[in-house]
């Protein structure tokens, strides 16, 4: 591999001389012709010499850039896409190819249009730049910002998708459930499952998918947190339960699927040009409104249904509900299958948006949904909803000033600053937080 | 298969550099959790800022390797400081959410490229031991018999952590006997009857959280002593790995966390070597990798049985139930 290198880099030299003495002697041929794509060769022993070009066709009149030490100079590509610049010292010197001057559509890879170069043991060293398809970050600030807007409503939404079952939970139960994470990564992998392990079509996998995770939701609360219920279990044991809990349902998705990150298909769908600098793939596009529509049924389904209307009351107060011929139980049992249900669909679309579907994606996404409930006021539904658009927003719009492997930062320093400021969240009352 | 070879690799781990490293931390946690009632999930943060605040300080600033642990400390203090401060007025599960999430801020900051200089990103750090090593008082040579037998280096980490754990152990023996011991314990069965005898139940709490988090980072270093320092790591699993540990010991007790943490490793070690055993000899129909990871689920669903049917743990007293109402 290195010995290829090597020898392609020396291939590469041997075609600069090679090039230069025909250019010396067309110099000579045209006399008064600037050579453009040279630059101090005659006068400085050291050089720099390169070859831009782009799936092998040459690319003429790009910018290239040296300099340090003192020194600095510019040239342009000749037809062949060819360059030296000559500098005086055998010092360490940044070449730079200014993006500005290439085709439409063409970049440099990322980080590398600005390289440092040293030379070895001869005076010529040749530094070549990595060219890739791609748009050119030329867009400005207002449009990026608009951009990053609908993706943070997009991940904002699905975030409230998980934090309201969340958030239904801990009204009904008082429970600050830490495996609702793992709900959110179960119903990606459901859909994993049955979509691509199993070929059904995605329509058919993506609803059974959110069932199988209501399911989940059933199957736990029956198995686990009602018998706890029963015996009276405090509310700190049963917070460790689900730290139990989340624990072993993450390795056991780990046994189960590796950890390999998967694909669902279509999740690298092309992107439609919508308006401005915004463009959403159609998947993006299904996903915000299925996210919406969904969002509506719940809050319709809260606000108008006897049982909606009954889990709010037992988040009030339980034992009133309970004294006036509540079923707490039964309300408690549906509120997890929708609260299961709810994440699962989150987990798809989240595995959509990332995307991708990893054994442990759920682990950051329980910190956002905390911090969207905690923003919006724990154990609010609604406040849930407002808190997670907040988050996404504030996740994908911070991008635009922090490095993006730190974009969950602000979402969780914001956490901090709520609880500071307005411990009770932005639709929560004082006197829960005791 | 071979039981020698698996029960001497399982025995090293009885004294092995990460069992102590957790014994410290969840002694740690028995001063927040166990005997000052706070739910601290970030005991994973404050055992990477001890880890980083040792060896930044070593590579990036030249400090010998006890200012290296100094600096360690002094990083967990800030940030039990940073916690407290919004927290410790608040209900107990907000300490907890803002605890884990401050956690991966921690370890998200010690992972992204934008400090690369002094942490290395997601690479981690390494080669910070020549102090360390060359403060070793043991003349060169194995010493030792049947499976602990190690070197003097190896010998050297074992024995300096063993050092700091028993050092932890007296502090929390003697302070929770102390007076200071006995409001904080009352502060986590009432804090309002606290309050009422005209204690400042928050300073209280604070003094617990710094205390705590200092023996995390000193695990932290302890942990980072034999090898290297890794941002991967110091994840929330290791935060739940020590609650398990911590309640399967029990969690208002002195020895409880060091015999917790014995237990654990043991029994994790012997897991691992067993359970790919197993199924490279084809009686578990699981592969090599999924063997690798059914422990981790016995882990999850140990610490669920335990606070379920024996929330004081092994050594606990039932009387002294640290899960109040």
């Amino acid at each position: 591999m290195k010995a290829a290198r090597k020898a392609s880099q020396r291939r590469s030299r041997l075609v600069v001389a090679l090039f230069g003495a025909v250019m010396a002697m067309l110099a000579i041929s045209a006399p008064g012709v600037a050579t453009a794509d040279e630059i101090g060769t005659d006068e400085y022993d050291f050089a720099f010499a390169g070859n831009v070009k782009y799936n092998s066709e040459p690319l003429e009149d790009v910018l290239i850039k040296v300099s340090g030490n003192g020194y600095e100079a510019e040239v342009v590509t000749d037809a062949d896409g060819k360059w030296k610049i000559g500098v005086p010292e055998k010092e360490k010197y940044t070449i730079t190819l200014d993006e500005e001057t290439l085709p439409k559509g063409v970049i440099v890879v990322e980080g590398q249009a600005s390289v440092e170069a040293e030379f070895g043991l001869t005076g010529n060293k040749s530094v070549n730049f990595f060219l890739g398809e791609g748009v050119r970050n030329v867009v400005s600030f207002g449009d990026q910002l608009v951009e990053r807007i609908v993706n943070g409503l997009n991940f904002g939404l699905m975030l409230a998708l998980a934090a309201i079952g969340a958030s239904l939970v801990f009204g009904t139960t008082g429970l600050s459930n830490f495996a609702h994470g793992e709900l959110v990564t179960l119903g990606a992998v459901f859909a994993l499952v049955l979509g691509v392990f199993n070929h059904w079509p995605l329509l058919l996998a993506i609803p059974v998918a959110v069932l199988l995770a209501g399911g989940v939701g059933l199957g736990l609360d029956a198995a686990l947190w009602r018998p706890l219920r029963k015996r009276g279990i405090g509310l700190t044991q049963l917070l460790i339960v689900s730290i139990g809990l989340s624990l072993a349902l993450r390795y056991i998705i780990q046994f189960f699927i590796g950890g390999n990150i998967y694909q669902l298909p279509g999740s690298s769908d092309t992107k439609i040009k919508l308006f401005g600098s915004v463009s959403l793939s159609v998947v993006d596009m299904v996903s915000m409104g299925v996210s919406v529509l969904v969002l509506l049924a719940v809050a319709w389904w809260l606000v108008n249904t006897r049982i909606g209307k009954a889990t709010r009351a037992i988040s009030d107060n339980p034992s009133l509900a309970a004294a006036s011929g509540i079923n707490v139980n039964g309300v408690v049992r549906i509120v997890w299958v929708v609260s299961a249900a709810l994440a699962g669909l989150a987990g798809i679309l989240w595995a959509f948006f990332i995307p991708g579907i990893k054994w442990d994606m759920g682990g950051s996404f329980l910190l956002l949904i905390f911090a969207a409930i905690t923003l919006g006021g724990l154990g609010t539904a609604f406040g849930a909803a407002i808190g997670s658009i907040i988050v996404g927003l504030l996740v994908e719009v911070s991008t635009l000033w922090i490095p993006s492997d730190l974009k969950y930062l602000g979402a969780l320093a914001v956490l901090i600053v709520v609880l500071l400021v307005r411990p009770q969240g932005l639709l929560g009352r004082k006197e829960r937080i005791g | 298969m071979d039981w020698g070879a698996v029960l001497n690799n399982t025995a090293g781990w009885l004294i092995s550099p990460t069992t102590i490293a957790y014994a410290i931390a969840a002694v740690g946690l028995a001063v927040h959790f166990g005997y000052g009632g706070l739910l601290n999930f970030g005991m994973a943060g404050f055992m990477a800022l001890g880890a980083y605040g040792y060896a930044i300080s070593i590579l990036s600033f030249g400090l010998p390797w006890w200012a290296g642990i100094i600096v360690g400390m002094l990083a967990a203090t800030v940030f039990a400081l940073i916690l407290g401060i919004p927290t410790l007025r608040l209900r107990a599960d907000y300490l907890a959410i803002v605890t884990i999430a401050a956690a991966e801020i921690v370890r998200l900051l010690f992972t992204t490229q934008v400090f690369d200089e002094f942490t290395n990103s997601a690479d981690g750090l390494g080669g910070y031991h020549e102090g360390f090593r060359a403060a070793n008082p043991i003349p060169e040579g194995t010493y030792g018999f049947g499976p602990w037998e190690y070197n003097e280096t190896q010998w050297w980490v074992r024995i300096f952590g063993i050092f700091l754990l028993a050092i932890a152990v007296l502090v929390v023996f003697l302070l929770m006997r102390s007076p200071w011991g006995r409001v904080l314990k009352g502060i986590r069965e009432d804090e309002d009857a606290v309050r009422a005898l005209g204690k400042n139940v928050f300073a209280y709490k604070m003094q617990s959280l710094v205390l705590g988090g200092v023996f995390g980072a000193l695990g932290g270093v302890v942990f980072a002593l034999p090898s290297a320092v890794v941002p991967g790591v110091y994840v929330t699993s290791l935060t739940f790995f020590l609650w398990t540990i911590l309640l399967l010991g029990g969690a208002a007790t002195i020895f409880g966390p060091v015999v917790g943490a014995v237990i654990f490793w043991v029994i994790m070690a012997f897991l691992d070597n067993v359970l790919p055993q197993l199924a490279a000899d084809d009686i578990l129909p699981i592969t090599n990798i999924q063997a690798a990871v059914v422990r981790y689920i016995f882990v999850g669903v140990a610490l669920l049985l335990i606070v379920i049917f024996r929330p004081q743990g092994i050594f606990g007293n039932k009387k002294e139930l640290t899960f109040v109402k």
